[in-house]
């Protein structure tokens, strides 16, 4: 890895250059010793290995390798502009349609690869689903919100759609808001209701990782709440990677933490141990508010 | 106090005063400079009222002039068809002028005519400053006088009366009449001697009239079916004899039949010709005497000896003195009716404009048709699928010139290409058997509507690049990660999104296109077209027949008719006509599209 890099270049990401006080220290850790063995005990879903990437030439992601572990939820906090989201992006190569971005290494979704020119986008991101900052959804009715997936798939058979509706607004916690009026549009429900629905959407078609940008940084506390409860019960049962900016929801929600900042995972390991005994000064200070 | 500067990396640590890490606001400095200069207002720029005074006078100036023209246009054609009273003038010399008073002006009498007044007015006149007042009158009487208006001065005006026994007539022919009804009369005997029972007595004379007019009109169309069929026979046996040779058998045949239809078909119009003939002689026993202000009869036609007018010649006619309000109020919605729903009469000043109001709205909603996909096509691929660089610049900027083109200059192009490029090939396959008299090779609704089209497009693919633009990336973001292909993104997401401010453009295009003129005089657009694009026969639309338009009757009536000042209400209700239709045309697209953004609407956020 090509530490001097970093001291040329100012730490530009997608949102612009950010201040950092004091001198810039080259960051001496590789990626294999800031992950914690516990995280490498686990069965891995999704693995990150030696991933780069670039913003035309400013580059965002400095060998990321980070495997995600099956049926937990996993989050990724750091600083504004740390990649945390580029990463996240990344992974169902949502990244492809911004112009000049361009990666080395390779993720891997059970076991396939994702990163190469002959892998079909479009069948790849069928396998994952993605809940948005800002919640998003269609200007379409609740239940063809929730089967879009399905959809464009081509699915019409009506109690294939009925039976999907059902379970996922149900594992979304909005089945009993909802189940009344599902051929209203879907803009019309709350802002928690829209996030909520985002995420049933997101499962709807069944994905091996489910993919949160920041999911309740647009929500009031109540909504937020909500969210996070059903975030926690959707632990076993689907993966969950989670970048957040609320230290506090990272604890409440995850079973593992991974620390990133200027592009770098510094530290990942279990939320607990990260939380408790941070193995690193920066993550320990990120962690306690002085910075970040 | 001291912080740890160096907490991010585990390099050496410095030692920083708090200052440099947490720049703090210094709110005293602040709080002591406002202190400094004591109470003040806001200056005047600053506030920014004197802009907002001009943006408003602006808009109050671009309010007015729209105002004052959509005025102009509603008085002057709402007023138009309201019976107005009829004024019979007695002038100096003797002479009578029966008429309506259209409208009066001051103006500057010339030396000569000042010479040949009478003392007292002349003293009056030059008194004034040479300047004298001085009527438009309606007299009506073409035939008789040559002339539909008079003007009379007000120093020639000996007196002025509202006689009761004048009649305004409408005739089918030769405009309106203006004169006194002395009597109504059935093979020359008299039906009514008392002038009171006139209005009841030509009331029944003239509604027999009007149903054996109907009559007619039935048995006329049944005419044009006969000569609709007897021209796809004489077609039939022309195509025979293109395909098989002038020899054949085949040929022989087909002009076998056709001989036996057509000597059919004679037999049909000879009977139906002398069913009319029959209508018209009953019709021609009906008369009516009318007298001018000078008591001349006014006749049936200039060129015949001496006889009065047929009653089944006039289309309307009331006492315009003795109207009561209510009857008033009936003969000018009837008048409004007639406007409404028949064709024009007597090139154009007179009758209705059906045939123009259905060849705009025709012509609209089929270039609606054409120019709707075409534009959102094209400004999909512009938005969606090209790479953004020089050449979507450049055709970019190609299609926003566009829209600055003279319109003359695309139906230039629609005449040259549509017209005579395709419509000529189109006839030499489909239509060979009429050649040479054109089908498609010549002006036709469906050339003018993809003129129009092509006019407009520019306006669709700028609202509808526009509209792409708006849709937040967030949706697009959202679909992709559910896996969906671009296509499927545009279609089930972008597209429903940005179909509001689609259906803008698109009705900025119809208002647009409705109001074109210049384009359709080459591509189609006729002063009288005898046949609606739209009839009875297979195949129901006729897109190659030529059409009316509002915009072009406009044009004609007011400015190339014989009697332009006759035709000049009928311009003013036309124009109201035409505002009311493309009006309502966007009221439809308008509320189509509140519908949709209220489908849209985000309800938080």
């Amino acid at each position: 890895m090509n530490n001097t890099q970093i001291v040329d270049e100012s730490p530009v990401t997608l949102f612009g250059p950010i201040a950092i006080p004091g001198k810039q220290e080259p960051v001496s850790k590789t990626a294999q010793t800031c992950t914690d063995p516990e995280v490498l005990r686990e069965k891995p879903v999704l693995e990150i290995e030696h991933f780069d990437l670039w913003y035309g030439t400013t580059q965002a992601l400095f060998d990321v390798t980070m495997p995600i572990p099956s049926g937990k939820v996993t989050a990724l906090i750091g600083p504004s502009g740390c990649g945390k989201s580029t990463l996240i992006r990344s992974v169902n190569r949502l990244n492809d349609l911004i112009d000049g971005v361009r990666y080395a290494g390779d993720m891997r979704l059970n076991g396939d690869t994702i990163y190469s020119p002959r892998v079909d986008v479009i069948e790849l991101r069928k396998r994952m689903g993605m809940v948005f900052q800002k919640s998003n959804p269609f200007p379409m009715s609740i239940y063809e919100n929730v089967i879009y997936s399905l959809r464009i798939d081509g699915e019409n058979r009506k109690n294939v759609l009925d039976e999907t509706v059902e379970r996922c607004l149900k594992s979304a916690a909005l089945w009993d808001e909802a189940k009344d009026r599902l051929d209203e549009s879907a803009l019309e429900l709350s802002g928690g209701q829209q996030q909520r629905l985002c995420i049933a959407r997101a499962i709807a078609a069944d994905p091996e990782v489910l993919l949160m940008d920041e999911p309740c940084s647009a929500l009031d506390p109540i909504a937020t709440a909500k969210v996070e409860e059903l975030i926690f019960s959707l632990r076993g049962e689907y993966t969950v990677l989670i970048v957040t900016h609320n230290m506090q929801q990272a604890a409440r929600v995850s079973d593992f933490t991974a620390f990133m900042y200027l592009g770098r995972l510094l530290e990942y390991g279990p939320t607990k141990t990260l939380f408790v005994n941070p193995s690193l000064k920066q993550t320990e200070d990120y962690m306690t508010g002085r910075f970040g | 106090m001291s912080v740890e500067t160096g907490f991010l990396f585990s390099g050496p640590r410095v030692e920083m005063p708090p200052s440099e890490i947490l720049p703090v606001a210094d709110a005293s400095a602040v709080r002591n400079s406002r202190k400094r200069k004591g109470p003040r207002s806001t200056q005047l720029a600053a506030r920014g009222e004197p802009y907002v005074w001009l943006m408003g006078s602006g808009l109050a100036i671009a309010t007015l002039m729209i105002l004052g023209l959509l005025f102009l246009v509603f008085y002057n054609g709402i007023s138009t068809f309201w019976p107005k009273r009829i004024v019979e003038f007695t002038l100096i010399d003797g002479a009578k002028i029966l008429g309506e008073v259209i409208r009066s002006e001051r103006y500057q009498v010339s030396p000569s005519e000042l010479a040949g007044m009478s003392a007292e007015s002349r003293i009056r006149i030059t008194a004034s400053g040479g300047w004298s007042r001085r009527y438009l009158v309606r007299t009506g009487n073409y035939d008789l006088y040559g002339d539909d208006f008079k003007w009379v001065v007000e120093s020639q005006i000996a007196g002025r009366a509202l006689p009761l026994n004048v009649w305004l007539i409408e005739r089918m022919e030769w405009g309106r009449a203006v004169g006194r009804l002395q009597k109504l009369t059935r093979d020359n005997i008299p039906l009514t001697r008392n002038s009171d029972e006139f209005y009841r007595i030509f009331s029944e004379v003239h509604g027999v009239a009007i149903d054996s007019k109907k009559k007619i009109a039935r048995l006329q169309d049944k005419i044009g079916a006969l000569n609709y069929a007897l021209e796809n026979s004489r077609l039939a046996v022309r195509k025979a004899s293109l395909k098989y040779g002038d020899e054949s058998t085949q040929h022989k045949a087909v002009a076998e039949a056709a001989a036996r239809e057509e000597s059919r078909l004679t037999k049909d119009f000879e009977r139906l010709q002398a069913e009319i003939a029959s209508i018209r002689s009953e019709d021609g026993r009906f008369r009516a005497y009318v007298f001018d202000a000078a008591g001349t009869l006014i006749p049936e036609r200039p060129s015949s000896p001496v006889t009065p007018m047929l009653v089944s010649q006039i289309v309307r006619a009331y006492p315009a003195n003795t109207l009561t309000l209510l009857k008033r109020i009936q003969v000018y919605l009837s008048r409004w009716v007639e406007f409404l729903t028949t064709e024009p009469r007597e090139a154009n000043t007179e009758g209705g404009v059906l045939p123009a109001i259905f060849g705009t709205f025709m012509m609209t909603l089929i270039m609606s048709l054409v120019v709707a996909p075409f534009g959102i096509i094209a400004a999909l691929y512009l938005r969606e699928y090209a790479r953004q660089g020089t050449l979507v610049s450049a055709v970019r900027i190609a299609v926003n010139n566009l829209a600055g083109v003279p319109s003359i200059v695309f139906g230039v192009f629609g005449l040259g290409f549509f017209c005579y490029v395709i419509g000529g090939r189109l006839d030499m396959l489909f239509f060979p058997e009429k050649l040479p008299a054109p089908t498609f090779g010549t002006g036709g609704i469906l050339w003018a509507s993809l003129t129009l089209a092509l006019l407009t497009v520019p306006v669709v693919i700028v609202a509808t690049e526009e509209a792409l633009a708006a849709v937040p990336r967030s949706m697009r973001e959202g679909s992709y990660a559910c896996g969906a292909s671009k296509w499927q993104t545009i279609w089930r997401i972008v597209l429903p999104r940005a179909t509001p401010g689609i259906m803008t453009g698109i009705i900025l295009a119809m208002a647009r296109g409705a109001g074109e003129v210049a384009p359709l005089m080459l591509t189609g657009v006729v002063k009288l077209a005898p046949e609606l694009p739209f009839d009875s026969h297979f195949p129901f639309f006729h897109l190659n027949r030529s059409f009316m338009h509002l915009g072009f009757h406009i044009f004609d009536v007011g400015f190339q008719s014989r009697n332009s000042e006759a035709g000049k209400p009928m311009v003013f209700t036309t124009t109201l006509l035409l505002i009311a239709l493309v009006a309502l045309l966007n009221i439809v697209a308008i509320r189509l599209r509140s519908r949709l953004i209220k489908r849209f609407k985000v309800a938080h956020f």
